[in-house]
């Protein structure tokens, strides 16, 4: 899949925000939509290989060089996300389209405090932050160890899918206040 | 005088792989460092490292400093001189320590300098008012001290340092109004911008700051477009407002103790401006001086780490010391090629490509 790839586009380079084309390639297999699976947002080749060694079930492929793109293979991931946890570019996501009814699940790696809380709703950003909705917090993965990072699970409506990538719990409003509200 | 068989000048990245390598292969080390903790730049970073598992990638930066440091203190072959300033090296190998006690004399048969480097300043009016800092600082008063620098930052410079202390400001809870950068392209890995456009931090590109504003502190900045030769754009400044300008635009190689002693220097800008001649062991001109980390050429600390070793080792197997020294020499070299062997490699690559060419003799 990765070989495929003919480097970040010019976008992405001028933006940081992947474009349609850089995500083409990330599409998971038509037989293999059911049930979550990894998406490796990774376009640029840089020293990092992390990824491999996560992965328990050999779906991302050891690297001949450092510098290489992860290669990924979907028919071996079960969606754990040990992998989102690992990445030191925090690129890696677990969706699941097929989570529930017109609901679509997403795994993110989330680095800031406090962390919400399971069950709270939180505010749904885009790959460029902009707020597209609310998210369900479905359950919060502490990090293991202090070089993880805590995965948190949300559920979004399914059209959100591939839109969603970042979570912001609401300043002075917690989790399960703003649940209690709506 | 006391006398050790090698003295690292600063232990950064660099300085604690190389005092390790060393001591590994049976010298006698002194570990020489001006702040009162081992570690350098690593104490403050709190992203993950990347690399490979042999550089300790997916660790966390101030975790690799903790690792190490406890390596140095489990090693009685490596001397521990904190609060130790290395004012200058002399013949017959002495080094003059500026020690909390006074001065100290130090004969070194080695010396490894691993020094860092310093920030870049960048002109504009007002970049002297208070508000305005390095990134460094800003890293040092979060990540250390614990201190807000301010409330909302501008932060000038996309290069992974601009990119990933932006969002530590946002992990303190800082606002980030915007990163600028001169160039036409992000200029640090493309994942860490992802990470700060996520969290809604706009990047603009062909940017840079025209001017601070404020009386006393600053206020905001005036930013404005540049046009493809780097020119500013008349008609294209805008306002933003924040209490604090962060500049990460660039560093420059800490070479003070290396043109003291007399090194063949080079000025490569590929390796951020001059840095000493060294071969592919580290060393320099001067037989007995060898360097690694951002002083020899700034690049990032997983290569300093390898680049430490490599140093910390060609210096111990030159007093006669060897352990597996050759097979050890030659995989870190392994390593630091692996490392650079990628496009983000590609101006070290040529920075050193052009280094070499300078030949080492004159």
């Amino acid at each position: 899949m990765s070989e495929s790839r003919c480097g970040p586009s010019e976008t992405l380079r001028r933006t940081g925000v992947p474009t349609e084309a850089d995500l083409a390639g990330l599409r998971p297999d038509p037989a293999r939509v059911a049930g979550p699976v990894a998406v490796l947002e990774c376009f640029q080749r840089i020293p990092c290989d992390p990824c491999a060694a996560s992965c328990k079930r050999g779906a991302i492929a050891p690297f001949a060089d450092i510098n290489d793109l992860p290669v990924f293979a979907p028919e071996k991931c079960n969606g754990c996300g040990l992998c989102v946890a690992r990445c030191p570019g925090l690129a890696i996501f677990v969706v699941d389209e097929t989570f529930g009814p017109g609901e679509a699940l997403i795994k993110l790696a989330y680095e800031f405090l406090p962390l919400p809380e399971r069950d709270g709703a939180v505010v749904a950003l885009d790959r460029e932050g902009r707020p597209t909705g609310q998210a369900r917090v479905v359950r919060v993965q502490r990090p293991k160890s202090k070089d993880e990072s805590a995965v948190v699970w949300a559920a979004v409506p399914k059209s959100l899918a591939s839109v969603v990538r970042g979570i912001r719990v609401e300043e002075g409003r917690l989790a399960h206040e703003a649940s209690r509200e709506s | 005088m006391e006398s050790v068989e090698v003295a690292v000048v600063g232990a950064g990245p660099a300085g604690l792989s190389a005092a390790l390598a060393a001591a590994g292969q049976g010298a006698c080390v002194a570990l020489i460092e001006r702040d009162e903790r081992l570690g350098g730049q690593l104490v403050k970073q709190t992203h993950k490292f990347f690399g490979s598992e042999r550089q300790e990638a997916g660790v966390r930066g101030f975790a690799i400093a903790h690792g190490l440091a406890e390596a140095v203190a489990a090693e009685p072959a490596i001397e521990v001189r904190l609060a130790s300033t290395a004012l200058g090296y002399y013949s017959d190998k002495v080094i003059y320590l500026e020690e909390p006690d006074g001065l100290v004399k130090l004969r070194a048969e080695r010396t490894i300098i691993t020094t860092g480097a310093a920030e870049r300043m960048l002109a504009f009016p007002g970049n002297d008012l208070p508000g305005v800092y390095g990134a460094g600082a800003v890293q040092t008063l979060m990540n250390v001290h614990g201190v807000r620098p301010g409330s909302r930052v501008l932060m000038v410079g996309s290069g992974n340092i601009g990119l990933i202390v932006s969002y530590q400001l946002l992990q303190t809870r800082v606002e980030v109004a915007a990163v600028l950068e001169a160039a036409p392209y992000v200029g640090g890995y493309l994942v860490h911008a992802a990470k700060i456009r996520r969290a809604g931090v706009p990047i603009l590109v062909s940017h840079s700051v025209k001017e601070a504003l404020g009386d006393r502190e600053v206020r905001g900045a005036v930013v404005q477009r540049l046009d493809s030769a780097w020119k500013p754009v008349p008609g294209t400044e805008v306002t933003i407002v924040c209490d604090v300008i962060c500049l990460a635009t660039g560093l420059t190689p800490l070479t003070e103790l290396a043109w003291q002693v007399g090194c063949k220097m080079c000025y490569v800008p590929a390796l951020g401006g001059h840095v000493p001649w060294h071969d592919e062991d580290m060393r320099t001109t001067i037989e007995d001086i060898y360097v690694a980390g951002d002083c020899s050429g700034v690049e990032e600390a997983s290569a300093a780490m390898v680049g430490g070793r490599l140093a910390g080792l060609s210096a111990a197997a030159s007093l006669g010391h060897d352990r597996g020294v050759a097979g050890k020499k030659q995989a870190a070299r392994e390593e630091l090629a692996a490392l650079r062997a990628g496009p983000t490699g590609d101006k070290i690559r040529k920075g050193l490509a052009r280094l070499r060419g300078a030949g080492g003799s004159g």
